[in-house]
């Protein structure tokens, strides 16, 4: 491979450095959901595979050089243009809003069935409580 | 945007994500988690969303982290991994 090939995709890469942070930070949720053992760290892997997800729409919506989506003439100056790409696209925003309380409510309901599942089992460590889950099957039989 | 303090804060984004992860300290955890959402909303905001950020630092970083305490205060502290 010749240099200005490599010169270009390194370019490439560095240009595009947000959305291999939010790669990262998915990856780092989904672990946490998959391998970590403690249901509170479960949650928390969870919240930020979620974050994540918003930061990616986010990241959508921001443009070089642009200011934040409030019309600089607000009232009575009905004379000057408005022109889109001098502000950041404000539908993703408003989308990511209603995630944002989504989360904070399946994080409400995940912590509540958390507590629940300690007060019966009296451990968070998920390979105690699919013991005693065995144990009680075995006990019924 | 400016993207010098967009790089910083992405990297003490995913410090605070990977640190809240493997601290064995619940409370601990629950405490990074915190700061790991305030980074977020110092990230949106920088990138111009500061509705989002606003909401963020309300909901994610100042609600959450009193659901977190009250559920570890409710279980237990210690954690195996």
């Amino acid at each position: 491979m010749d240099a200005p090939v490599l010169a270009d995709m390194l370019d490439f890469v560095i240009a595009k450095y947000n959305y291999w942070g939010i790669a990262a930070l998915m990856m780092i949720g989904l672990y946490a959901m998959i391998a970590k053992n403690n249901l509170v760290k479960k949650i928390i892997g969870m919240n930020i595979f979620q974050t994540a997800i918003i930061l990616f729409f986010i990241s959508i919506a921001t443009k070089w050089d642009a200011t934040i989506p409030i019309i600089i003439h607000g009232h009575g100056a009905h004379a000057h243009s408005i022109h889109a790409a001098d502000y950041m696209n404000p539908l993703p925003h408003v989308l990511m809003l209603t995630a944002i309380v989504v989360s904070v409510a399946t994080l409400g309901v995940a912590l509540a069935l958390a507590v629940g599942i300690f007060q019966r089992y009296e451990t968070l460590e998920e390979d105690n409580i699919l013991e005693q889950l065995k144990a009680d099957e075995s006990n019924l039989r | 945007m400016i993207w010098q303090l967009d790089v910083i804060i992405l990297t003490l984004v995913i410090i605070c994500g990977l640190a809240a992860i493997s601290i064995r300290d619940l409370l601990g955890a629950a405490v990074l988690f915190s700061a790991y959402s305030f980074m977020m909303c110092l990230l949106w905001a920088i990138m111009g969303a500061v509705d989002v950020a606003f909401t963020e630092a309300s909901v994610g970083a100042g609600v959450s982290t009193v659901f977190f305490v009250a559920a570890v205060f409710r279980t237990t502290r210690s954690s195996k991994d």
